[in-house]
């Protein structure tokens, strides 16, 4: 019986936490708050000194990196409410009546997708509105819009993991910390060869570098080359163990 | 609800079901039975094994050894089928505040399959005088509110058997006057009740049977009748005082014995 229930199941625990971000938009509004006022900060402030040029052309350069640390900071909520759920017995309720096992979990992970993704929509919008500008064809925004789920997904799973191991609200987010941080020692915001030997290596090997430089050259219509290449292979294998370590979770924490 | 002992199959059977937590033994061979349509009573101080075994029955825990079954399906290996007969109410009302009774209501009726879950969560609110508060969010409700709800919630698709897991703690007396009647209306209505308290008047007046669960066994199951007849009967003074069900428990678990205040939870 359970297959058959998946989807319906899954949907209408996806209408619920959905109910809630509709409640609270300001948890999409903060998500998006803090990459704004970094890339506010970053054009208008240091841009000048950063990149010498144009505004325009740093906000260009900026907002691949900005849309990942929007990303980074929106699954905090993820884990936010996943722990709530599990510390407030409501879980239990649920893994005690006739539903499909995955659903509550596969429920965060769609809730997370669409908040996190409405988020860097509201970024996109006013890097534009900052003067963003790209000559993208429809197959590249296609290209960066899958990136971005991809990202979304792999760290909202590193989210759900988080939750499900924090023993306080405050444990069930400081995992986003250095997410957030890890953009910037890359080459998000300035190129990696004007940093010190050891911080290059670290910043060119690291995969938030693979993922920017791909999704800048695609906003750029330049050739992707290997990063691309580089970026999949990290995010599906993060994804990959992250999925596997918070199902094992799962399946400790509830039975 | 005078017959409690009848042919019919017990709508709860646990057999020797050992439970452990690292080196905490929680449970240590529970043996229990519960005749369908009664309301049963497990009695035990606070971290006497009471929410554990509730959470065996409901498939959330795998007991270590023994073997449980509710409305003749295996915990274990029918998990799937006891979830189709069961329904638990947590000791922490286990409502979504962020949704409204109504909505709350309606989750439970899509997460049951059933047809219409909106009428269901209207019919549910009106037999639980929430038609009023329906469309407000759960957070705003009164204790005993939440609790109706929480209960209400337990109904939908008429499982056969219920788990109520302490549902009165922290409730008013008029909010757990409330709830005592709702779990008499239900077993009225023939549904398995297994209610679990630390509060013996609660037993007292609900249960048709009580077990007592101390150190991890049950160490008394009977009606209160019986319960009361363990004891030496009332001695003659001056006025004759039958012993209440607080003195058989205290008799029987030892006054002031209570394991040093661990809770297994």
């Amino acid at each position: 019986m359970s297959t058959a229930h998946v989807v319906g199941d899954t949907v209408a625990l996806t209408d619920r936490s959905l109910r809630h971000i509709l409640r609270s938009p300001d948890t999409i509004i903060t998500t998006a708050v803090t990459p704004v006022a970094l890339m506010l900060l970053f054009v208008y402030v240091f841009g000048g000194a950063i990149h010498g040029g144009s505004t325009a052309s740093y906000v260009d350069y900026l907002l691949p990196g900005i849309l990942l640390i929007t990303i980074a900071s929106g699954v905090a909520y993820t884990a936010y409410r996943l722990f709530l759920d599990l510390q407030g017995g409501i879980v239990e309720r649920f893994q005690s009546m006739p539903i499909a096992r995955p659903s509550a979990l596969w429920a965060h992970v769609l809730t997370s997708m669409a908040a996190n993704l409405t988020s860097v929509v509201l970024v996109v919008g006013i890097a534009l509105l900052m003067g963003f500008r790209t000559g993208a064809s429809v197959l590249a925004w296609l290209a960066v819009a899958g990136i971005l789920v991809l990202f979304t997904l792999t760290l909202t799973w590193i989210a759900v993991l988080a939750g499900l191991s924090a023993k306080t609200v405050d444990g069930a987010s400081a995992f986003s910390y250095p997410l957030i941080f890890l953009p910037f020692i890359s080459s998000a915001f300035v190129p990696t060869d004007s940093m010190p030997t050891a911080v290059a290596w670290f910043a060119e090997h690291q995969p938030v570098t693979a993922v920017v430089d791909s999704i800048r050259a695609l906003f750029a219509g330049e050739p992707v080359g290997g990063d691309l290449w580089v970026a999949l292979a990290w995010l599906v294998g993060i994804l990959a163990l992250a999925y596997v370590l918070a199902v094992r979770a799962y399946r400790r924490k509830v039975g | 609800m005078s017959a409690t002992s009848g042919p019919a199959a017990p709508a709860v059977a646990v057999r020797g079901v050992e439970k452990s937590f690292g080196d905490l033994r929680v449970l240590r061979g529970v043996d229990l039975e519960v005749a369908p349509g009664t309301i049963h009573a497990l009695l035990g101080s606070n971290g006497a094994g009471k929410t554990t075994l509730v959470r065996i029955l409901s498939t959330l825990l795998r007991p270590d050894a023994g073997t449980a079954s509710v409305h003749g399906f295996d915990v274990v290996g029918q998990a799937a089928e006891v979830r189709e007969s069961i329904s638990l109410t947590g000791q922490f009302a286990a409502v979504d505040g962020m949704l409204s009774g109504r909505e709350n209501l309606a989750l439970i009726a899509r997460l049951r399959h059933l047809p219409d879950p909106g009428a269901v969560a209207d019919r549910l609110l009106d037999r639980f005088s929430l038609t009023e508060a329906g469309g407000r969010r759960a957070s705003t409700y009164s204790g005993g509110m939440r609790r109706r709800l929480d209960i209400a919630m337990s109904l939908i698709g008429d499982p056969p058997v219920i788990f109520l897991d302490e549902p009165t703690t922290g409730l008013d007396p008029q909010a757990r006057n409330e709830v005592w009647r709702t779990v008499e209306e239900l077993a009225g209505g023939g549904t398995t009740v297994l209610l679990t308290t630390q509060y013996l008047d609660e037993a007292e007046r609900l249960a048709d049977r009580i077990a007592i669960l101390h150190e991890g066994t049950i160490i008394q199951d009977g009606t209160l009748a019986e319960l009361k007849r363990l004891l030496p009967p009332a001695r003659v003074e001056y006025v004759e005082k039958q012993p209440t069900l607080e003195d058989v428990f205290l008799a029987l678990v030892g006054a002031g014995d209570q394991p040093a205040g661990k809770d297994p939870r």
